[in-house]
């Protein structure tokens, strides 16, 4: 059992968002998300992170709902990264990954040699080992969301939710921020636009429309011209070579 | 390894000192301040004085000392330098966690008006309900403080949030505040026996006793206690709310029971030694340029700066002026408002 959303809806101030979504987590691996802008994967993830709760349906974690977990053990089962994160605090890297720490120390629990491992190991997962010193301030915009997935990777989540990581990143930072993705340990929910991106570095794929899930499965199985015509609005060719496939737009 | 580990997670942008240098010095400085405060004003006294003074009264002995010598150190001094060493602890925490909830380096009490409200509820108590008992007038400061939070929060989030309005909606209330403050005490017949308006506006140590203290320490300690156990939580509002929240924070618990608490610390202050400005604004910059944004170093740093801060300016406010009481928050104020400048100007490249 792991992370679901079951018939889950969100209509913050009457204006229906999600519409009924139910999303199953595979049992391993990375599941993309994607969908034209506003069909509503930014906000799937934010009420599947519990930060808003859901006008119906309910998001469960291994199978109890969440609305009535505790936010510290939420913490400690599943990690958000959001984005664009930003701040004025004067905050080294090392400090912004401790961040994540907290879910799983006391309030007055000392920083542990569990705690240094922890970050260490987050750092060393998410490529920034040999960077803690450096002030967040000064990152760039891919280094400033591995550290934002080392935070999370901190809290040793066995979810992990992406909203958009790749955005703003050149094409070689977002190819190299995918290719983490199999390997953090986690399983992971990520939110991406490029459809070939997904079909690549994804697990399964699923895809939202008007808030509501369209689809849900392997890439090759749900990717086809009807659906990205009918999602997107786009004419598209599959070519599909062995277990892969690639989408030309025109 | 863990103090190493901790030591070795120091930002960038301050000195990053350790926090047990930092609380060293403060604590050295703050026995500095305290013998001024109890040697300095219009009547000097010696070091040996209040030596046999402190002795007399905390060790139980009887040493040779000039009886009104000794009463000018023990009930008018040590009382004042007490509570102000615990009105300047509780309004610098106050600026750290008001300054961490809202995600706003100006925010502290004086400048969201929550202090100009405390001193409205506190002139409201004593002129309307003369003689309501020895918790009254905290109790109207408390009311007025949380109206004043009340009224500065419709008002900034109506407007729309940010940085600007609450600071814009803090200005308003302020004024608003200290009108009402100004109209009930030049209004009320016995204005010679209620405090000045200038008290409940700049604020004075001058008629603090030793009962004064027995609100004033306790509370700035517990709030002290309070501030250091959600410490973490208060860090994990870096990246904003919805981030503390999927670190595992109940933000609007959090939020709630800390506004609450500077609510508190707020109206205990003003009632007290009425509203001082600008200790919640200086003291947690300074502290931050020394021991960085954590707040686990954070809030300690700032209670002993902030108690090390109120009692030197009240010992510059005996000074300046001979013969004359120079309101505590005109000194505070003659720091405070070039530090607000230089935030005010320093911000200006964020965006």
């Amino acid at each position: 059992m792991s992370l679901s959303a079951e018939d889950l809806h969100w209509a913050p101030g009457g204006v229906p968002i999600l519409r009924g979504v139910t999303l199953r987590l595979p049992g391993r691996g990375v599941l993309g998300l994607v969908g034209p802008n506003g069909s509503g994967k930014s906000s799937l993830l934010r009420l599947m992170a519990g930060l808003r709760r859901g006008t119906g349906g309910a998001v469960l974690l291994d199978g109890q709902p969440m609305a009535r977990m505790r936010r510290r053990d939420v913490a400690r089962r599943l990690a958000l990264v959001e984005q664009d994160a930003a701040t004025a605090s004067a905050l080294s890297v090392r400090e912004v990954v401790a961040l994540g720490r907290p879910p799983r120390r006391g309030a007055w629990a000392p920083w542990s040699a569990a705690d240094e491992a922890a970050v260490a190991a987050a750092l060393a997962r998410a490529g920034m080992q040999g960077r803690g010193d450096q002030p967040w301030a000064t990152l760039s915009g891919g280094e400033c969301q591995r550290v934002q997935i080392a935070r999370a990777l901190a809290q040793e989540p066995r979810e992990l939710l992406l909203d958009e990581p790749t955005n703003h990143l050149d094409i070689r930072h977002q190819l190299e921020l995918l290719r983490l993705l199999p390997h953090l340990g986690a399983r992971v929910v990520v939110a991406l636009h490029d459809l070939n991106q997904a079909a690549a570095f994804c697990d399964e794929i699923a895809v939202m429309q008007d808030g509501r899930l369209v689809a849900q499965g392997r890439p090759a199985q749900v990717l086809d011209a009807g659906l990205i015509r009918d999602v997107f609005g786009v004419e598209a060719r599959i070519e599909r070579s062995g277990a892969g496939l690639r989408i030309a737009f025109f | 390894m863990s103090l190493a580990a901790a030591m070795r997670r120091l930002p960038a942008g301050g000195l990053s000192l350790g926090l047990a240098p930092v609380l060293g010095a403060a604590a050295a400085i703050l026995a500095v301040a305290l013998a001024a405060a109890l040697m300095l004003g219009d009547v000097r006294v010696g070091a040996a004085d209040v030596a046999a003074t402190l002795g007399n009264r905390l060790l139980g002995l009887s040493l040779p000392v000039d009886p009104i010598r000794e009463g000018i150190i023990w009930h008018y001094r040590a009382s004042r330098a007490v509570v102000a060493m615990a009105c300047g602890a509780a309004l610098a925490v106050c600026g750290v966690v008001l300054q961490a909830l809202l995600r706003n380096p100006l925010a502290e009490p004086y400048l969201l008006g929550i202090s100009a409200g405390a001193s409205a509820g506190a002139v409201s108590v004593i002129v309307l309900a003369a003689g309501a008992g020895l918790l009254g007038v905290p109790a109207g400061a408390l009311a007025g403080a949380a109206l004043a939070f009340a009224l500065v929060g419709l008002l900034a989030f109506g407007a729309g949030g940010g940085t600007e309005r609450i600071i814009l909606a803090g200005v308003a209330g302020s004024q608003l505040f200290n009108a009402a403050t100004a109209f009930i005490v030049a209004s009320s017949a016995d204005a010679e026996q209620t405090r000045g308006i200038l008290f409940w506006m700049l604020g004075s140590l001058g008629g603090v006793r030793w009962p004064d203290a027995a609100l004033a320490v306790p509370v700035a300690l517990a709030g002290l206690g309070l501030c250091l156990w959600r410490a973490r939580a208060l860090d994990a509002f870096a990246f904003g709310e919805d981030a503390a929240a999927a670190l595992g924070v109940e933000v609007v618990r959090l939020r709630a029971g800390l506004l609450a608490l500077t609510a508190v610390l707020t109206a205990a202050v003003v009632s007290l030694i009425g509203a001082v400005g600008f200790v919640g604004l200086v003291i947690p910059h300074a502290m931050r340029f020394l021991v960085g944004p954590s707040h686990g170093r954070l809030i300690p740093a700032a209670a002993l700066a902030g108690a090390v801060f109120l009692t030197g300016a009240d010992v510059l406010s005996r000074l300046v002026l001979p013969g004359q009481v120079l309101p505590v928050g005109v000194v505070t104020a003659l720091f405070g408002a070039p530090a607000f400048a230089l935030i005010l100007w320093r911000s200006r490249g964020r965006r």
